[in-house]
């Protein structure tokens, strides 16, 4: 680790001016990934500004029935949260499928959508990695890849920089919440629809997400629709606790008369970014639930996919927890 | 307040060093000053530099649990934090653990009942990861969001035990959270 | 008289424990202390060209920089480096040139004064190289094998024997058959404490040289004051290596670890105190359980009979050792089997040199050959326990020797009842549970039953109290309580005027703890010493003005209560305290070694079983295996204290099934290094895959093993559990899976 300067921050922003004025600072939230990151020299901030102290750790109703989730709740909070378990049960059974107990006490909402990936060699300053050193070459692809991505990692000339995935278990439920990521910047506020938040490796896989570097998380909206009654959360790993997955699908569904309403599917553990496919949610809608319309879906969620060897499995392994997700989310065995 | 500590630069090959700031950690119901650069983990200031060695480092990084101690009462991995964060929070480690839960409850011994339960039950082998099974035993009964024995081990489940204690663990958990009528 | 002996007693140190008084190799704390931190290589074979400390050395509190170019002058020759658990071959020197030979080696050590600021200047510290081609993989290397070399350690690890009968011919003419390939992965012990060394300084005696107190993470402290002192040519009487407590170890600390040479070399030079830890990562710098290829091949009659047995093993090891482990033989040692054929081989590879790791070579032969002998019986379409009991034997077929004693019969009965075996439906996939597959599987499991020498001391204090110890080590296996027991019992003591120490080398010496030997070799040493010193004090109480047993001679009295008592009148008595009394206020000791009776043991083969029953869920569309339930059926001897004993058989099963379903550490052989180098991504069990365990300790009386009839129980507990969840996962899935650690992706 290497020396840094500590700034405990007293307001947004005051946060954020100190974040502008110095390129090579950070925030710390919980320190859950930005410390373990900085021990492995990873991360090399010169300044951490702490914004533990903010007023962020909240819990709002939003006027048009949804409601905001301050960055600063912690993951467990979040999950416990009665508003949260009741008409967001998918957002607190993906919270808890997540690290430890510990870990969720400390880990903020907003750390969570910041976390990086958890790949071997990214970790491992002894081995070349283009998201840590651009340009140095991806282990990865020819290496070890039992957790790399399967989808989405060809840049626009079908070339491939870096098959890392983001780690989130929160993230994969957010995005088929289509949450909503408020931040606040030197120039202002702004509002990035999740789907856009993450990105894909292209050719900058240094480059996580669409913040600004100068730009703090504020709160996570969550829309009035939560699916508290047709909803799952799959998460396959190595085991029972305590793992990151390898797979994991959260499914959310609305049925109006026997038929799909509303469907969402999105995908963790396969790509650079929570993966979620409108045309494919599209497929389902209006069908009658069925494990044939439900592989249908599956199959062309994974469209594409790539596998790098250790990590080919995970195609096969996800169509079938896309269909165990949506059996369980209609009650289909039930029913 | 708003704190900000400065590293002056001191080369180009090593440009930073760090300088160290008084940090008053409230740890066992007391209060001590130490003089902390901000790169100090609450771990290595307990250890290193209180000398509270009950709390352990089995990893460093989050991925065992052998370093939780109850912060306000939650149970957290301080391997993953600064100790200059810790400012102003009531830190609670093994050493304290029978002070902070309002003094021992059995005229036997001066333990708190989980710690009791623990060599009761032999949850433990070699006792390396025990103070951090202790610390997070008790802080998931304030969660409360512990009902079964499965509940139990999913929610014990951040700390390792690689003597394989985990069933006695489990066991010994349960006799405090549910006291059998004739050993209250 | 067994007041204590063989009661479930808690553990003695277990208030230390749940305190966090316990204190652990890098906990004591010592004024001025210096912290090193070590830099590893980042490649796995070649040379350092040029290694550039200036930055690291520029910062303040920075001392010194340790590499192979100004490391302090040490013994030349490799001898001086052999530790009691080398295997034959030239051990690695930490420092010694700027050769790399494999991933991860420590190549320098950074010292300041606080561990923040050296873990900092270490990553300062520029190194350039120059690469050779390594070869780190056993499967595309395996054509390279051969013969290991033999050495001191294979006493302990006797090669495979010749072949017997004629293999070839009879497994040919076998109407039932099974032949199988198999593949292991690297194991690391992963113990939670890790290693660690406080080295305290002081002045010495001398104007040379100082004297040295270790805290050392070790499981010999014999071990590595030998080591601290052949290395640096220090005296003895100058170094002390203290250990009281070790936070798990299970083989890792048979061997002097480098911390160990790093911390003592810094003090040593910079003449301070120093403290070396390693990180969780440089822990998968150490030793390791050895990646294997294993080949077997089986033959049986129609009528179950075993025939034919091969069992061929191809192991890794680094380029300067050849670490050997008993793999290939269980199966002889098991099965009556008139034909075998073993065979071990070694790979070298650009890797450290394995090590020791519980149950070495055992769970690892014993995993496959259990396999083996249930597809075998599958094929035989034969239950696995009757298959079992009718291919049981009471001889070692190797040594040809019966053996002391065996109830392995009583294990699988027990084991099967209590199981509930006798509802297994023998179809592979037809037992169900909602959707789940559900299996049932089984495995016997052996491990010697060792007993080697050992020394300890009794001391009857002034205040009454008895004070024994020993050089051993207290792992988590509960030395420190069973070695009070016997003594308690031994002099007819409340266990609580009995305190039991070890851990230091300036106690009596004792042999590394490993291989289960412990409660066996220092229980015997702590009984005999206690006996030496009933004698010593019987013959003081005789002396004593107007003493009762002036006409009485030893074989007449019984100690009982804190007292000396005529047998035939037990009013008859003398306290101890009376007798330390009578010593002129000096407490009385006695000092005594305990040797195996070989003349007793060479008729007989030695060794523990067991017999463990799986119930696994599977669910087949995602191949996640939960183990459900775990009963393991244990022949140990006699059990000292079933608490503690029990609590090592439940360690043994969970590391059954972290092995059977989760351990691998995975090199990627672009690099020659180690990916997975944590505990996130390493996986071990965590508390939410265990279920329900359940130990039973079948009824077992040996007075041949030694006096105490104990076998141990540290290795046995694991060495079954594997194969048996291996079984059941075919019973549920009808899929033999022949690669260790079952993941998911190889059921889907
Ligand atoms: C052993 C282990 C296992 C884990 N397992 C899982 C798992 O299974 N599933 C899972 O989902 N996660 C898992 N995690 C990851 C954990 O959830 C994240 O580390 C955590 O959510 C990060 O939050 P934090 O508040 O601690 O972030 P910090 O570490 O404080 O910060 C992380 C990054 O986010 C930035 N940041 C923080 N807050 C803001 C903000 N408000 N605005 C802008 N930037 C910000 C920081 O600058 C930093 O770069 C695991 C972590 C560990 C150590
Ligand atoms: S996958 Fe991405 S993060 Fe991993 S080595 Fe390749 S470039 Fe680096
Ligand atoms: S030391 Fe903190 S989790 Fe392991
Ligand atoms: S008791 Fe040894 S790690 Fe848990």
């Amino acid at each position: 680790m290497n020396p840094f300067a500590y700034t405990r921050a007293e307001g947004v922003s005051n946060a954020v001016r100190e974040r502008a004025s110095e390129h090579t600072a950070k925030f710390i939230a919980g320190g859950t990934n930005i410390i373990d990151l900085m021990k492995e020299n990873v991360e090399r901030p010169s300044r951490l500004i702490d914004i533990t102290h903010l007023p962020l750790a909240t819990v709002d109703e939003m006027e048009n029935g949804g409601i905001r989730l301050g960055a600063l709740m912690t993951n467990a909070d979040t999950a416990y949260h009665p508003k949260i378990a009741e008409r967001y049960p998918l957002l607190s059974k993906a919270i808890l499928a997540g690290a430890s107990p510990q870990l969720r006490n400390m880990a903020t909402d907003g750390g969570n959508l910041m976390q990086r990936t958890r790949c071997y060699y990214f970790y491992d300053v002894a081995t070349p990695c283009n998201k840590r050193e651009p340009g140095s070459g991806c282990s990865a692809i020819e290496g070890y890849n039992r957790i790399h991505a399967i989808l989405g990692t060809r840049d626009t000339n079908q070339d491939i920089h870096c098959i890392a995935t983001h780690p989130s278990d929160m993230c994969v439920a957010l995005a088929a919440l289509e949450a909503v990521v408020n931040v606040t910047g030197p120039y202002g506020e702004r509002s990035i629809p999740f789907a856009e938040f993450h990105r894909l490796p292209g050719n900058t896989p240094h480059i996580d997400n669409t913040l600004q570097d100068d730009e703090l998380i504020t709160a996570i909206d969550l829309p009035a629709r939560g699916f508290p009654d047709h909803y799952a959360y799959i998460k396959l790993r190595d085991r029972t606790s305590y793992a990151f997955a390898l797979v994991s699908v959260a499914a959310a569904l609305e049925l109006e008369n026997g038929r799909i309403a509303e469907a969402r599917i999105t995908l963790g553990g396969v790509a650079h970014k929570p993966w979620r496919r409108l045309d494919v949610e599209a497929i389902l809608i209006d069908k009658v639930p069925s494990k044939g319309v439900f592989q249908q879906a599956a199959d062309a969620m994974l469209e594409g996919a790539q596998g790098f060897g250790h990590n080919t499995f995970k195609i096969e392994l996800a169509k079938r927890a896309i269909v165990r997700a949506l059996t369980e989310a209609t009650n289909l065995n039930s029913l | 307040m708003n704190l900000t500590t400065e590293a002056p630069l001191i080369s180009k090959k090593t440009p930073l060093l760090p300088a160290t700031h008084s940090v008053r950690l409230t740890v066992n119901g007391s209060e001590r000053e130490l003089q902390l650069a901000p790169w100090t983990s609450l771990l290595d200031a307990l250890r290193e530099y209180m000398h509270l060695t009950g709390t352990k480092k089995g990893c460093d990084h989050g991925q065992c649990g052998a370093c939780t101690v109850l912060v306000d009462g939650k149970r957290i991995n301080s391997c993953l934090t600064l100790a200059i964060m810790q400012e102003g929070k009531s830190i609670t480690t093994i050493e304290g653990i029978v002070q902070s839960e309002g003094g021992a409850t059995s005229e036997r011994s001066d333990l708190h009942p989980m710690q009791q339960a623990f060599i009761e039950h032999d949850a433990f082998q070699c006792g390396y990861c025990t103070p951090g099974q202790i610390c997070s035993a008790i802080g998931m009964m304030h969660e409360g969001h512990a009902k079964t024995a499965d509940d139990v081990r999913e929610l014990m489940s951040g700390n390792i035990c690689r003597c394989g204690a985990y069933p006695n663990i489990v066991t010994a958990i349960q006799s405090v959270m549910h006291p059998q009528p004739d050993t209250l | 008289m067994t007041q204590y002996v063989g009661k479930p007693l808690s553990r003695v140190d277990g208030y230390d424990k749940v305190t966090g008084k316990a204190k652990y190799a890098a906990e004591f704390d010592v004024p001025d202390l210096l912290y090193g931190y070590v830099v590893n290589s980042a490649i796995t074979k070649g040379k350092i060209k040029r290694i550039d400390t200036q930055a690291a050395l520029n910062l303040p509190g920075v001392v010194k920089v340790f590499t192979h170019e100004n490391r302090p002058k040490i013994a030349w020759f490799d001898m001086k480096y052999k530790d009691q658990d080398a295997p034959p071959g030239s051990p690695f020197r930490p420092l010694r040139d700027a050769n790399i030979v494999y991933n991860a080696q420590p190549i320098a050590l950074v010292v300041a004064d606080t561990f923040e600021m050296a873990r900092y200047a270490a990553s300062l510290v520029e190194i350039e190289y120059e690469e050779d081609k390594h070869e780190t993989a056993v499967e595309t290397n395996r054509h390279k094998a051969r013969k290991p070399s033999v050495g001191l350690t294979t006493l302990f690890k006797p090669g495979p024997p010749k072949p017997r009968g004629n293999f070839e011919e009879s497994f040919s003419a076998s109407p039932v058959q099974m032949t199988g390939e198999y593949m292991h992965s690297m194991e690391h012990h992963n113990p939670m404490e890790m290693f660690a060394s406080t080295v305290v300084y002081e002045k010495g005696r001398h104007k040379s040289g100082g004297r040295y107190t270790i805290y050392d993470k070790t499981q010999g402290v014999t071990n590595s004051i030998l080591y601290v002192s052949q290395v640096f040519d220090i005296p003895f009487k100058d170094i002390r290596v203290i250990s009281p407590y070790v936070g798990g170890a299970f083989g890792s600390g048979l061997r002097p670890q480098y911390q160990l040479f790093m911390a003592v070399m810094a003090a040593r030079e910079l003449k301070r105190s120093v403290r070396v830890t390693l990180t969780r990562q440089q822990m998968f710098s150490l030793g390791y359980r050895p990646a294997n290829v294993q080949t077997v091949a089986l033959g049986a009659s129609a009528d179950g009979k075993m025939t034919a047995l091969y069992h061929g093993v191809v192991s890794e090891t680094s380029q300067y050792e050849d670490y050997t482990e008993v793999i290939a033989n269980w199966g002889a040692m098991l099965y009556p089997v008139e034909n075998y054929k073993l065979d071990h081989k070694l790979v070298h590879l650009d890797v450290a040199t394995p090590m020791d790791m519980r149950a070495p070579g055992g769970v690892t032969g014993v995993s496959v050959l259990e396999c083996a002998v249930d597809e075998l019986a599958f094929n035989a379409g034969i239950d696995p326990v009757e298959f079992r009991l009718m291919n049981y034997t009471e001889r070692d077929q190797i040594a040809d020797l019966p053996y002391s004693s065996k109830e392995l019969r009583e294990c699988f009965r027990q084991g099967a009842e209590r199981f509930g075996w006798v509802k297994r439906k023998p179809e592979p996939r037809s037992m169900r549970r909602g959707g789940t597959l559900i299996g049932w599987g089984m495995a016997t499991g052996i491990w010697d039953a060792f007993h080697m020498p050992a020394r300890a001391e009794a001391v009857l204090m002034v205040n009454g109290k008895l004070r024994v110890s020993s050089a051993t080590a207290d792992i988590g296996t509960g030395t420190y309580t069973i070695m009070t027991q016997i003594a308690a019992d031994t002099l007819g003591m409340p266990i609580e005027d009995v305190l039991f120490k070890l851990g230091d080398s300036d106690m009596p010496a004792a042999p590394i703890e490993g291989g289960s030997w412990t409660a066996a070799t220092v229980g015997t040493a702590v009984k005999t010493v206690c006996d030496d010193l009933a004698k010593k004090l019987f013959k003081i109480a005789r002396k004593m003005p107007n003493s009762p047993f002036a006409k009485a001679t030893f074989t007449d009295v019984v100690f009982a209560d804190k007292a000396i008592q005529l047998k035939n009148d037990t009013s008859v008595s003398v306290s101890l305290q009376a007798v330390v009394d009578a010593n002129g206020g000096a407490a009385v000791r006695e000092t005594s070694s305990a040797l195996p009776n070989l003349f007793k043991q060479r008729k007989y083969a030695r060794a523990t079983h067991s017999a463990a029953f799986a119930e696994v869920e599977v669910d087949e569309d995602f191949g996640t295996v939960r183990v459900t339930r775990l009963v393991s059926a244990i022949a140990a001897g006699k059990i000292l204290n079933p608490k503690t004993a029990r609590s090592q058989i439940i360690g043994g099963m969970v590391w059954g099934i972290s092995k059977a379903l989760e351990e691998e550490s995975v090199m990627d052989h672009q690099f020659g290094r180690i990916m997975n180098h944590n505990l996130a991504e390493y996986h071990v069990a965590v508390n939410a895959d265990i279920q329900d365990l359940d130990v039973i300790f079948v009824e077992e009386n040996d007075d041949i093993v030694n006096p105490l009839g104990v076998k141990g129980v540290g290795e046995i507990g694991l060495v079954a559990v594997p194969a048996a969840i291996a079984n059941a996962v075919f019973h549920a899935t009808g899929k033999r899976i022949r690669t260790l650690p079952i993941t998911l992706d190889k059921l889907l």
